[in-house]
């Protein structure tokens, strides 16, 4: 959540609840949202380590609130970000680790576990069909995330049906 | 069967062997498969798993080595070569990966032809197909030719053509198998449209994105039914799509 809110402070100072709506416009319904404790929580952290800083505004009818704006440092770190690639994705490697040690516990059949995995993501490939057809249509960015989501579940069942004709086969 | 009074299609013991160069591939070795009506099915696996032999079977584009097929519960083992180019014009619609349309017809004659050729009035068979090319995003096309359109289009004629004389099955071998992504998407929105209003369909795939638009999803290995599962979309244990979706530093 930390870079993600100094790209946000990028803009311009702002407090927490707005870059919590910023976030849900963004990215839309489909993102489990952060919750408001936790962008706090972050903001707290990025302040003690002197990437942003606060100022208290006083509301008339309200406790105070707080603005953020980015440090130099703030903007340093932002650079560094943008400056690096992002790392791979990862196998399954909990499911990896299940199906290679199967056949030593004697306790499950590997093309059982396959099969079981895939109606998993199966199922879950259809809940993200439905909702890039749903209510994500008009937020690019929205479906671009979704879109990642099926491609890298496309992925994983492609393994899962690798695994499968390896397995099938006698040694 | 129980269910055998609503299976639009049925097969028992289904083996094809190809016999080519080399030694005989296996391609289809005792498939069992029933296709209720309002279905919609997808057939995936690896490329080579013969799953698109069992939809050739399965619309009698080829014959099995031995095993049965039924549409709407009448066995077509005696079926001629005629008689089955007769049943894919009024109970089964086929669309295919190249799309297969005639290139020197323009878009409204690829669709009316099948209407045509099963004995359909030349008024109806228009009727039919400008409601049909409509519906699919297609008014505007129907003079031109098949050449000039993009493969999501052609893609779109070829559904169209598939359905202009509402068979009762829609068998589709990878519709989307050399469409981009956007096309894909289409298709697959298409297809659930088409399904949402009562058609049948078996979809064959290799692609798990538009095979998760079926209801019920076959997995072929090695000519054989490796799984049959029904999707409800109700997530299962674990995490479903708020995890796949959460974005982590």
């Amino acid at each position: 959540m930390r870079l993600p809110l100094l790209a946000l402070l990028a803009r311009g100072p702002a407090h927490g609840y707005e870059l919590k709506q910023d976030l849900e416009q963004l990215l839309g319904a489909a993102y489990p949202q952060p919750n408001i404790g936790q962008i706090y929580v972050t903001l707290g952290r990025l302040e003690k380590s002197g990437l942003i800083e606060g100022e208290e505004v006083e509301q008339s009818s309200r406790p105070n609130k707080k603005i953020y704006r980015l440090t130099a440092a703030g903007q340093e770190a932002l650079s560094a970000w943008y400056e690096e690639t992002s790392d791979e994705p990862r196998v399954r490697d909990e499911f990896f680790m299940k199906l290679a040690l199967a056949p030593q516990t004697g306790l499950a059949d590997q093309v059982v576990l396959i099969n079981r995995q895939r109606r998993h993501y199966l199922n879950t490939m259809r809940n993200l069909s439905k909702l890039a057809t749903a209510d994500h249509r008009d937020n690019r960015i929205a479906l671009l995330l979704i879109e990642g989501a099926m491609l890298h579940l496309q992925a994983d069942l492609d393994w899962l049906e690798r695994c499968q004709e390896e397995l099938e086969k006698p040694e | 069967m129980s269910d055998a009074p609503t299976a639009v299609l049925r097969a028992e013991g289904l083996v094809k062997t190809h016999h080519g160069e080399g030694a005989p591939a296996h391609a289809v070795r005792g498939v069992d498969l029933c296709v209720r009506r309002g279905e919609f099915v997808a057939v995936t696996g690896p490329s080579g798993a013969g799953k698109s032999t069992l939809l050739h079977l399965l619309g009698g584009l080829q014959r099995p080595d031995s095993g049965s097929i039924w549409l709407d519960g009448e066995r077509t083992d005696a079926y001629s070569e005629a008689r089955w180019a007769v049943e894919r014009r009024r109970r089964i619609g086929i669309v295919f990966q190249f799309f297969n349309l005639v290139s020197n017809l323009s878009v409204a004659d690829n669709v009316e032809l099948p209407a045509l050729l099963a004995g359909v009035s030349a008024k109806r068979a228009r009727a039919e197909r400008a409601e049909l090319l409509a519906e699919l995003g297609l008014a505007g096309k129907e003079r031109s030719m098949p050449g000039e359109l993009s493969g999501g289009e052609q893609q779109r004629v070829a559904l169209a053509r598939a359905l202009v004389n509402r068979p009762p099955l829609l068998l589709a071998d990878e519709p989307a198998g050399s469409l981009d992504s956007k096309g894909t998407r289409e298709v697959m929105r298409l297809l659930s449209r088409f399904h949402q209003r009562g058609q049948t369909i078996l979809l064959v795939t290799h692609d798990a994105r538009l095979a998760s638009a079926a209801d019920r999803v076959i997995s072929f290995f090695d000519g054989r039914i490796a799984d049959d599962v029904e999707l409800d979309g109700a997530p299962s244990s674990g995490a479903g799509v708020p995890a796949v979706l959460e974005l982590r530093d």
